[in-house]
């Protein structure tokens, strides 16, 4: 009899818990998650912009472009924010009516090595040859007698998807490439390992780090803007067909000459400058 | 009522527990219909999204084991260690100050831990070693052997204490050195308490996630050295599961991944709970 009474209060006790939860959403919130490639531009956007509106709250955060189109998804968030195209699997989950897609800004992904590495240049065949574990040695591109550290993205990214996509092309990435989280978490490593390569958004681009050249053009933003570096990409923001007015408003205002310019303090590439 | 209110919260407790044992086996168990259950356990390559894809979970497991066996080489001499010294060896004085020290590494939380051996450890280890990699197997199990001190440490210690006090003094009546003392007769009569602080720790660093995906280095290989990266359990599931498309293949897998996990763990606790008996007894 007691524990009966004890398990209504619990339950009722639960709901009131749910009711206040949902008023606390209802405030001016904007939630955003997705692509660590995206996250600085987001990031700094969204500093600017709740300056300017400060009743509204943004929340930003990283995960990954898999994290971000699934939670957009789902709507636990209001925009994901993707390193590349949605993909046929998730895209099947929603009504395509309902997706609206907005490029935001252009990205070319770009080749690191440690500082004191010689090399300078490489081309997309040895790329390949690298990351699928038919080239093990710095020596075989004309390097140091050093043995390859490969490191990867790992595989909630959307540079690891457009990078099998564009160098790899359905061949495997060799098991004992490391698979890092983040862009940071790749560059960082780079900037310590001597015999390490990995691939970064230009934004993540620092002085420790030896960028290089892919078949002979350097990932730089005249390069990416007019295509001629291979391994660029655009960057999106995905949302669903009712984005709250403020999402599509925050949207607006990435796309703006003002959110454009915020693109490029960050290190991308502004995507209306035609 | 009180009696209700207890009862309610360990009946919510149980309830939770069938539920995730239910959920984990209902959604892991379906792999078994892409793959058979010997390549799921004993094959080492593992590309989930690749196409045709492999879900061998051999080098995963690997990876696990290495990485909380490499951790335990360093907790238990160190927790042991530091064990002994303060129960048996310590004024009250030193007692007081290096007993919370020990234990405030328990409150660190993980991905602090995970930072440091990001930004510190890991460069230092290519500097020192002159090893390809600072993310590996090796930096991941002495930061988690760090994480995994206290515990051992602190239940080793409360198990040493409870052993009476008349145990040693007629030890030491026969002519026993303190050594001899605490090594023939304290640590045999403290045995079960001991060994159960080795299990709990072996269960913190396998489940352990943050640290592995930040250090291990994320490769799905089976080691050929301590220096090579690997991609525990734990590290999979977690970096791969927002990718997953909910009841995929590769989504079933990570539920599988989880299952071996469970079972592990499960196994575990129940050495730990079985030596306990046996102390009762």
């Amino acid at each position: 009899m007691k524990s009966s009474k004890m398990l209504v209060l619990l339950i009722i006790c639960c709901v009131m818990l749910n009711l206040i939860a949902a008023c606390v959403q209802k405030t001016n919130r904007i939630n955003t998650a997705g692509s660590t490639t995206v996250l600085p531009i987001v990031q700094a956007a969204a500093e600017v912009y709740m300056q300017k509106n400060p009743k509204i709250n943004i929340s930003v955060r990283g995960g990954g472009t898999g994290i971000g189109i699934k939670s957009m998804i789902n709507e636990t968030i209001d925009i994901g924010n993707a390193s590349r195209k949605i993909n046929k699997r998730e895209s099947d989950l929603i009504d395509k009516k309902n997706l609206i897609e907005t490029a935001i800004a252009k990205d070319a992904i770009s080749i690191v090595v440690h500082k004191d590495n010689p090399i300078v240049e490489l081309t997309l065949e040895q790329l390949k040859k690298i990351y699928s574990g038919n080239i093990i040695n710095w020596r075989s591109v004309g390097g140091n007698d050093k043995k390859i550290i490969v490191i990867s993205r790992d595989i909630s990214s959307g540079s690891f998807e457009v990078f099998n996509e564009v160098v790899l092309d359905s061949t495997m990435v060799k098991n004992n490439a490391m698979k890092l989280s983040s862009n940071n978490a790749v560059a960082t490593a780079v900037s310590y390992t001597p015999g390490a390569i990995g691939y970064i958004g230009l934004g993540y681009v620092r002085n420790e780090l030896k960028v290089l050249k892919i078949d002979g053009v350097l990932p730089t933003r005249k390069t990416a803007m007019n295509n001629e570096y291979e391994l660029t990409r655009f960057l999106y923001m995905y949302t669903t067909d009712t984005p709250k007015k403020l999402a599509q408003d925050f949207i607006d205002f990435i796309l703006s000459e003002k959110g454009q310019n915020i693109v490029e303090e960050q290190g991308y590439v502004r995507i209306n400058s035609e | 009522m009180f009696k209700g209110i207890t009862y309610t919260a360990s009946l919510f407790t149980i309830i939770v527990l069938f539920g995730i044992i239910a959920t984990l086996f209902s959604e892991g168990l379906p792999i078994l219909k892409h793959v058979n259950i010997k390549d799921f356990l004993t094959s080492p390559n593992w590309h989930p999204t690749h196409f045709p894809a492999d879900f061998g979970i051999l080098s995963l497991i690997v990876g696990s084991l290495v990485v909380t066996a490499g951790a335990l080489i360093i907790a238990i001499p160190l927790g042991l260690g530091s064990a002994i010294y303060i129960s048996e060896i310590a004024g009250t004085r030193s007692k007081e100050i290096i007993k919370p020290v020990i234990e405030f590494l328990a409150g660190i939380p993980s991905v602090v831990y995970g930072l440091f051996g990001m930004a510190f450890l890991s460069p230092f280890l290519i500097k020192v070693f002159g090893i390809p990699t600072g993310l590996n197997a090796f930096s991941a199990s002495i930061v988690l052997g760090v994480m995994v001190v206290p515990i051992i440490s602190s239940m080793s210690e409360d198990a040493l204490s409870t052993v009476p006090r008349n145990l040693r003094e007629a030890s030491f009546a026969l002519g026993a050195t303190r050594w001899e003392t605490i090594v023939q007769v304290v640590l045999p009569a403290a045995r079960s308490g001991v060994i159960s602080s080795i299990m709990l720790g072996f269960g913190r660093a396998i489940g352990e996630t943050m640290v592995v995906i930040m250090i291990a280095g994320g490769a799905a290989q089976i080691p050929k050295s301590i220096f090579q990266p690997v991609r525990p359990m734990t590290a999979a599931i977690a970096s791969e599961m927002g990718e997953t498309v909910i009841g995929s293949p590769h989504f079933h897998a990570l539920f599988g991944i989880a299952i071996v996990l469970f079972i592990i763990t499960f196994i575990t606790n129940l050495i730990t709970e079985f030596v306990f008996l046996k102390k009762r007894k």
